[in-house]
């Protein structure tokens, strides 16, 4: 953890230096930072660049998993009475499908993103707790794995991503797949928790000097809101499958009617967290478009605090809208139209940050490059995604369409096109960063075209099967409805998709071996992160920018700022891994951070926990008691106070 | 012509509905078509905002600009500009979200209570995989199952109250109505009505389990004297004697079958599974999946499972003949 330094040494005045006239700065840095070579480094490291790479690559993985699955799905779903897979299996690709992308993949490819690139953007050399940051990356493998184990035995979770009771009770859901997702989904929940704290606290006190909070990329406003909205969000999931799995295990009745539980408790809890993850999962994706759109219409953003605050307010909205998930459940009329009416006031901090898109493409001079591509496209996207949604606000429409392909298709506009699509510009934008090299251009334009043709041709007539009465999560369907030649469309434009995305992992693929060398800044963009080298050392930054504007690297051609930006010259710290901590709003520096190095707790205590939960899954109390035992070790190391971090009272007086 | 012109526009539908049964793009009576109406102004606005977001990127993308010097170059020099757009255009989005909001309301309270009381009360009880519907009466002695297929009288509105015996299931007869969950430990009411006779599709709308993709029901509404016939006949029990060549059959039925399935009138008294009082006046079985004959029906005795994988259908160990002549049996319960 980041130490606060007391006594004497927080007087300490950092040294300001110019590295261009001191060639011995970099080296020392490099020897401080960098983490060890091999195995032993691979397993200890910290730095939040590497851990953001292993995020997205590991997000990936588990897309291309689920995207597997669903190829299968369609397969049985192409034509009807199809007996390619048994309702049994189905059930289960179904369910692992959207267990996958929506906890394995949409948030932790965008965790990805935050962890590598926050640091850059905001002239930090590191996450505010760089051991927490490690430990949420293991735990999240771990977690994954987790889910996965009983899918080789054909027991895989097959009650939904969203698992109602009593269905996933043990009466009507026996075995071990249930306990498995319930389980894994508290195990995960720990993984997003110390995440969320993570980033929260990263952005109120590592900012660079002057980074005030009206400077921040919209990005780092995205993750910002979607980690305070976990906070809340996850304890209520977490405690909902902590309450199911007693009561398959320990005979409590939270859930079982028989027993005087309510399953629509369930649905609440549930859903209160299930809502907000949705904005979790968009917002931060929706901050990569508005924030590399400008930089492909060579100007600032439109409406730059409008839109930030349509982000927060996103959230806070997002959290008073679950019940429209439950509009077929009986609930009293009054109460729907209080959740119906909230419904269709979120749609308008949308309309803010679509307007403010537009206004910005509109006002700036487009470069048609494939990130452009992918941003322009989600525009479109993200609209249809949204009006389906404004459909299936109204109540009345709404329970027609509920548990229809239509909601199927506004869920994937939602979560491919929100999320996947500025992912993958994402991805071609900041490539230089990740790797030193650029993604092809060439192939990166074929792939969007792919993508974006294949999937609007596989999920608007998910739209049509909807109207045309097809519920979802059905392994079959007979002849005669009217539903044959609108799901072969569905499966050849999801293989069409799929096809796209298939030639973005070789672009990826190539362009990390063979793309052409980046430079610092290779598009000309505005912010911080594109005044370190491609790919950044491992301090990021040899001194501490200081920042004067929003834009610090189009200063020289936009006027209204006082002051410069500077990332040539600052402050030092070099005294072991530091940097500067600064004040939650202004960002006026006010304390040496020091930072822990790297560490193999992280690592053992996630191994730990992972394997205390696979104890309680197959109620093996000596494995629990063992791995607890473990655990409680590796966190008594992680803690244990170090003299360089200033957390013991002798080194302060041994400097004074 | 112009009669013409409207015949086949309102025939379109209809003719359209009968070949995509589940479609609630036309509904047919006042439980669903206020929902219809909204959904079709609603889909109208969805569609000008889609059309217009596109025409406005792509504008934006293509229209004239002057050229830059460099690239490197800005088009603003200042970091401001292009608030109207999004004043005018959140402003115009309010105003349009507003007037849906209140015409949302007004749908709710239109749907929410037929406007005349129901006259007739049906207790739809959703079990893994099937529906038992009980016609209520105010003489116990009138009450009766009917389970997988709805009668209904024409133009009345029914209520409907919904329990399940085990899972969450919904309750969707798409052209007449939207979704009402089944829930267990709860009585969940809604309602329907049909103004026009017909048969009508409806199917589990919530996820309940391995045959979920096969718990369908059908609707039929008749005219209230059809109907006050067709409940007659249902009322009454099995004939308790039957012709000497199917006592056989009779007697293998209550034997094998009588523990889960009732036929009033026999020692047949289950509750496990469907009232088969009355099964061949029925158009379908196993929940509407398969249609009422003779071969069906003895294919579906012989091995649900292979059918209707997972079903609560236990496959029979019957002997060739036993099937038949329990077949044979099934196929005098009008």
């Amino acid at each position: 953890m980041a130490a606060v330094l007391t006594g004497t040494d927080a007087l300490r005045v950092p040294v300001i230096a110019r590295p261009a006239d001191d060639a011995s700065i970099a080296p020392r840095l490099d020897r401080i930072w960098e983490t060890r070579k091999g195995l032993l480094g691979t397993l200890s490291s910290v730095d939040h660049k590497t851990i953001g790479k292993r995020y997205l690559v590991t997000a990936f993985l588990f897309l291309l998993i689920g995207g597997l699955e669903a190829a299968v799905m369609r397969a049985q779903l192409a034509r009807p009475n199809e007996t390619l897979l048994s309702p049994e299996q189905y059930n289960q690709l179904f369910t692992m499908h959207g267990v996958t992308m929506i906890f394995l993949y949409a948030l932790p490819v965008l965790s990805g993103f935050s962890n590598f690139l926050w640091p850059l953007m905001l002239g930090s050399r590191d996450m505010a707790f760089p051991r927490l940051n490690a430990f949420s990356y293991w735990l999240f493998l771990l977690a994954g794995i987790f889910l996965y184990v009983s899918f080789p035995i054909g027991r895989a979770p097959d009650a939904g991503w969203f698992n109602y009771v009593p269905y996933s009770s043990l009466q009507y859901n026996p075995g071990i797949n249930i306990d498995v997702y319930a389980l894994g989904m508290v195990l995960l929940g720990l993984s997003t928790t110390v995440g969320s704290i993570n980033f929260v606290v990263t952005l109120i006190r590592t900012r660079a000097p002057g980074m005030s909070i009206n400077r921040v990329p919209i990005l780092v406003w995205g993750t910002l809101t979607a980690s305070v909205g976990n906070l809340f969000a996850v304890p209520a999931v977490s405690l909902a499958f902590l309450m199911l799995w007693m009561d398959r295990r320990f005979g409590s009745h939270f859930f079982d009617v028989a027993g005087g539980g309510q399953p629509l408790l369930w649905q609440h809890l549930f859903w209160m967290f299930g809502h907000p993850w949705v904005y979790a999962v968009v917002l931060p994706a929706m901050g990569i478009v508005s924030d590399g759109l400008p930089t492909f219409c060579r100007r600032p953003l439109v409406g730059y605090t409008a839109v930030a605050l349509a982000t927060v307010t996103t959230m806070v909205l997002g959290f008073g809208v679950w019940v429209h998930h439950m509009f077929a459940t009986g609930l009293p009329p009054i109460s729907l139209s209080f959740f119906s009416a909230a419904s269709f006031v979120i749609v308008i901090p949308s309309a803010v940050a679509v307007f403010a898109w537009i206004a910005t493409i509109w006002t700036g001079r487009p470069q048609f490059t494939t990130p452009f591509l992918f941003f322009a496209g989600f525009i479109v996207v993200f609209v249809i995604g949204g009006v389906s949604g404004f459909m299936t606000a109204a109540v009345p429409v709404d329970t027609q369409l509920t548990d229809t392909y239509f909601v199927v298709a506004h869920l994937h506009y939602v979560l491919i096109g929100i999320n996947v699509f500025p992912v993958a510009g994402g991805i071609h934008y900041w490539f230089p960063k990740f790797t030193g090299r650029m993604m092809g251009e060439r192939l990166g334009k074929w792939s969007f075209w792919i993508m974006f043709i294949g999937f609007n041709l596989g999920f608007f007539p998910m739209h049509i099967a909807g109207l045309l009465g097809m519920p979802r999560r059905i392994y079959t369907y007979p002849s005669g409805l009217g539903w044959d030649s609108v799901n072969l469309v569905i499966s050849i434009g999801a293989y069409v998709f799929a096809l796209g995305v298939l030639l973005f992992v070789i672009n990826v693929w190539r362009s990390a071996r063979h793309g052409a060398r980046a430079g610092e800044n290779p598009w000309d963009a505005p912010s911080l992160e594109w005044a370190t080298p491609s790919p950044p050392p491992a301090y990021n930054f040899a001194v501490i920018p200081t920042v004067a504007s929003r834009y610090p690297l189009w200063e020289d051609r936009l006027t209204g700022h006082q002051g410069h930006s500077s990332t040539s010259q600052g402050m030092l710290l070099d005294n072991g891994r530091e940097t500067i901590g600064t004040s939650a709003l202004d960002a006026v520096p006010d304390v040496i951070l020091r930072m822990p190095g790297d560490s193999f707790a992280p690592l053992l205590l996630s191994i730990a926990l992972a394997i205390a939960f696979a104890g309680m899954l197959i109620h093996s109390w000596w494995l629990f008691g063992i791995a607890a035992f473990i655990s409680a070790i590796a966190s008594i190391a992680w803690l244990w106070p170090e003299a360089r971090l200033g957390q013991t009272t002798e080194i302060v007086r041994d400097r004074a | 012509m112009r009669r013409l012109s409207l015949a086949v526009a309102l025939a379109l539908p209809i003719a359209a509905s009968a070949a995509t049964p589940m479609s609630y793009l036309r509904t047919f009576g006042p439980a669903g078509d206020p929902g219809t109406a909204l959904g079709y102004g609603l889909g109208i606005v969805s569609i000008v905002v889609m059309v217009v977001v596109t025409v406005l990127v792509l504008a934006g993308i293509y229209r004239k600009r002057p050229r830059p010097a460099s690239a490197r170059e800005l088009t603003v020099s200042r970091d401001e500009g292009g608030l109207p757009w999004i004043y005018i255009g959140v402003g115009v989005s309010t105003l349009v979200l507003i007037a849906c909001a209140v015409w949302t309301m007004l749908t709710v309270a239109a749907v929410a209570m037929p406007a005349h009381a129901a006259g007739l009360t049906l207790q739809v009880n959703a079990a893994q995989w099937w529906w038992n519907v009980r016609y209520r009466n105010a003489e116990p002695l009138q009450v009766f199952d009917a389970p997988n297929e709805i009668h209904i009288p024409v133009g009345r509105p029914v209520r409907i109250e919904l329990t399940s015996s085990d899972v969450i299931h919904s309750f969707w007869i798409p052209q007449l109505a939207g979704k009402m969950d089944v829930i267990p430990g709860q009585t969940n009411v809604t309602w329907l009505q049909a103004d026009r006779p017909g048969v009508y599709r409806g199917q589990c709308g919530e996820y309940c389990g391995v045959q979920h993709a096969h718990m369908s029901m059908y609707v039929v509404a008749d005219a209230p004297e059809d109907y006050a016939a067709w409940a007659a006949r249902q009322r009454a029990p099995a004939s308790s004697t039957v012709a000497a060549a199917l006592v056989g059959g009779q007697q293998a039925f209550v034997r094998n079958c009588g523990a889960c399935h009732a036929v009033r009138g026999t020692g047949a008294g289950g509750i496990l599974g469907p009232d088969l009082t009355h099964l061949k006046s029925r158009r379908t079985i196993a929940a509407g999946m398969l249609p009422n004959t003779p071969g069906n029906l003895s294919a579906w005795i012989a091995n649900a499972q292979a059918l209707k994988p997972g079903c609560r259908m236990p496959t029979m160990a019957l002997s060739g003949p036993e099937l038949s002549a329990i077949v044979a049996y099934l196929d005098t319960l009008h």
